[in-house]
């Protein structure tokens, strides 16, 4: 009992490759705009790699570059077959190729649905690097003259201005830090020394932050130090002047609203290409019939699986089963036997026996 | 003596219309570029309008508009008759056009040069107002409470940020003004008094500059208050500190910006010109090549083109002549008198 099973006229065989022909050319450019969009994000991702802790989140726009172009090349060769298709003479060319083919498409198909399910599902992982990452980063905003580190400072503060935010979760995280390096503090001064003592681990600490938290709504020039000890302003207009979101969240929400529209972008692209694999594998299944018919006028039928798919899932099984008996010659039960046992494989070696003698 | 004549055979012709109906494409896409760099400059002017006290003259973009749209219809229609001209049946109706269609593309060709002109010369007009404004801006920097100039700090310190700049030729004009309103001055405070009586104006001025000078590139955590005084920060003189806040002027950066812009803007216009040019020359030889065949009915015929059907001298004088009598036309009294005796 055939899945799928349709009835093809000459005609509409003729129309459904040209038809395929066409699909397969628009598919060639969804490819295009899948290597972009790929492209795209890795550039996103590379623009604040310094404050993402790993470099793993990559492996998402790297599916979206290799199945782009894969799918490139697959349409376009897909293009040339399906022309090629409507004469039946023509097809004897491709008979050979075009399950091959398709067993590649459909595995294709399933990375472009592999990769638009990755899109969606990184952001946890993503939440969790930018979380490292940004500690990471504010620990090291001080030294700006450690090799490696020496545009790390640059790189927060662009990144405070550019997303308006300010720290990791907010403000206060810069007071748990020192950020002020201490080339730049006057160890003589006994200010500064009471401070530097009074902490566990010797660190300077303040209740100020960088520059780049000031927030460029404020009515009133920015106050970025002495924040819990303010007596002019009251606590709550102080609020206004730095950037009250954090960076994590910032850079998270961009991130996510990024991948969110490729992914939906992806998942139409791979909704197009499913099409396009069912349409290829009936006119596959529909050139055979007419070939084994011998009539080339005549009708044919078209599925997309001859049996059942517990039938076809079964036979695959054991063909599968048997692909690997044919490593252990050993095990076959009919190698070996006793004339007695009167078993009609054993004639194979009646020849040889008698080429012997 | 025709100036400048060209053999056509059926051949060339045909070459020429096509070659011709491309190149008018061609001058479509460009006029349109024109109509949208006219909009990205007027764009672009109006996003920092308060820089210029809203003063700023909008004539450049506004005929950069129009121009675009004219350059579009124009050829547009030139491109429409070099696709009828091998058909003489719909090319006879285009035929007593042509001659006001060329007068049009010459004068539309005057307009073009003009444009160019305005786009390097009214450089000097934007750098005078980028002056007058700036210095405005700065001026009214504190005034987040006052209706009309509530954005200027917000509008300020975002130039100075996207700029990398400070203050109007550099970063001493903010010393020179004070930018902290009196709202957020302490005033029972001895030294917020003590200061703002020791100046003539009664003015709260200080050696410091907003946030928004700060360079983030700067190694340092930025120093913004007390700029001039060596012993206020740790190991820092302001003679060779460079990194630490901007250094260029607004005025400097923003009119660089802005006369790139016109600059790049006045080149493209004066390629136009170029394009505007061949076109017409085409379109002239290819009319001129239509007319001039010996046997209408036989398409193979050949043919002779020209730009001019006298010479350049020749012409001249004509138009003069033609001019003149034009002229006289308007005095019927003088004239009209000894003729009507004849």
């Amino acid at each position: 009992m055939a899945v799928g099973k349709v009835t093809f006229s000459k005609v509409e065989r003729e129309k459904l490759a040209e038809v395929l022909w066409l699909l397969n050319w628009i598919s060639v450019v969804t490819g295009t705009i899948l290597f972009g969009l790929g492209l795209f994000l890795r550039v996103e991702i590379h623009k604040w790699q310094e404050v993402m802790s790993e470099q793993g989140i990559l492996y998402v726009p790297d599916m979206l570059i290799t199945t782009g172009l894969a799918a490139c090349c697959i349409n376009f060769f897909g293009g040339k077959i399906c022309l090629d298709c409507a004469d039946t003479n023509k097809f004897l060319r491709w008979k050979l190729v075009m399950m091959p083919y398709i067993i590649c498409t459909f595995f294709f198909t399933s990375c472009v649905l592999a990769g638009a399910l990755m899109c969606y599902g990184i952001r946890s992982q993503m939440e969790e690097s930018l979380f490292m990452g940004l500690r990471n980063a504010m620990r090291y905003y001080k030294d700006t003259d450690t090799p490696g580190r020496c545009n790390l400072k640059r790189t927060v503060d662009l990144l405070q201005i550019q997303f308006q935010c300010c720290g990791n979760t907010g403000y206060r995280d810069w007071f748990h830090i020192q950020w002020i390096s201490s080339r730049y503090l006057d160890m003589s001064s006994s200010a500064v020394v009471d401070r530097m003592r009074s902490n566990v681990e010797g660190k300077y600490l303040m209740d100020g932050v960088p520059f780049s938290c000031c927030s460029t709504f404020s009515p009133w020039p920015c106050i970025q130090h002495h924040l819990s000890t303010s007596s002019t302003q009251d606590k709550q207009s102080q609020q206004l002047n730095l950037w009250r979101r954090g960076c994590r969240q910032a850079l998270l929400d961009h991130y996510t609203g990024i991948m969110q529209s490729i992914g939906l972008t992806v998942l139409l692209i791979w909704l197009f290409e499913l099409l396009v694999l069912t349409g290829v594998r009936y006119l596959q299944t529909a050139m055979e019939n007419v070939l084994r018919l011998g009539d080339p006028e005549s009708e044919s039928d078209g599925w997309i699986l001859e049996n059942s798919l517990a039938e076809t899932a079964r036979s695959n099984f054991n063909i599968i089963k048997n692909l690997g008996k044919c490593y252990q010659v050993d095990d076959d039960p009919n190698i070996n036997v006793p004339t007695q046992v009167q078993v009609p494989v054993t004639s194979y070696f009646v020849p040889e026996t008698r080429t012997k003698t | 003596m025709p100036f400048m004549p060209v053999k056509f055979n059926l051949q060339k012709r045909v070459k020429l219309a096509q070659g011709l109906w491309m190149l008018y494409w061609f001058s479509v896409i460009a006029g349109i570029l024109i109509f949208s760099l006219g909009i990205f400059f007027k764009i672009e002017l109006r996003k920092r309008s308060e820089m210029m006290d809203n003063n700023e003259s909008h004539l450049v973009p506004n005929l950069l508009i129009l121009v675009g749209l004219l350059a579009c219809g124009l050829n547009a229609f030139g491109g429409k008759v070099c696709h009828d001209s091998l058909d003489p049946i719909k090319f006879s109706k285009w035929k007593p056009m042509l001659k006001t269609y060329l007068l049009l593309c010459c004068g539309f060709n005057v307009l073009l040069v003009l444009v160019s002109l305005l786009c390097f010369l009214m450089q000097f007009s934007v750098y005078l107002t980028l002056a007058e404004g700036l210095s405005y801006a700065i001026r009214f920097y504190k005034d987040t409470d006052t209706p009309g100039r509530c954005f200027m700090k917000r509008t300020l310190d975002m130039t100075q940020i996207e700029f990398h700049c400070c203050g109007n030729n550099n970063f001493r004009d903010w010393f020179e003004v004070q930018w902290i309103s009196n709202r957020y001055l302490d005033m029972s405070n001895d030294v917020v008094k003590d200061r703002v009586l020791s100046n003539v104006e009664g003015k709260y001025l200080m050696d410091s500059v907003p946030f928004s000078c700060c360079n983030p590139g700067s190694p340092r955590p930025c120093i913004q208050h007390h700029l001039t005084n060596n012993s206020a920060h740790y190991d820092y003189d302001h003679r060779t500190e460079e990194l630490n806040i901007w250094t260029r002027g607004c005025l400097e950066a923003l009119f660089s910006y802005y006369s790139s812009l016109m600059s790049s803007i006045g080149v493209f216009v004066l390629f136009a010109i170029i394009l505007e040019s061949v076109d017409m020359a085409g379109l002239k030889y290819l009319s001129t090549a239509l007319e001039t065949m010996a046997e209408p009915e036989n398409p193979e015929c050949e043919s002779e083109g020209w730009l001019l059907e006298k010479g350049v001298k020749e012409t001249f004088s004509d138009l003069l002549t033609k001019l003149k009598t034009f002229g006289r036309t308007n005095q019927v009294e003088g004239g009209d008198a000894p003729e009507a005796n004849t």
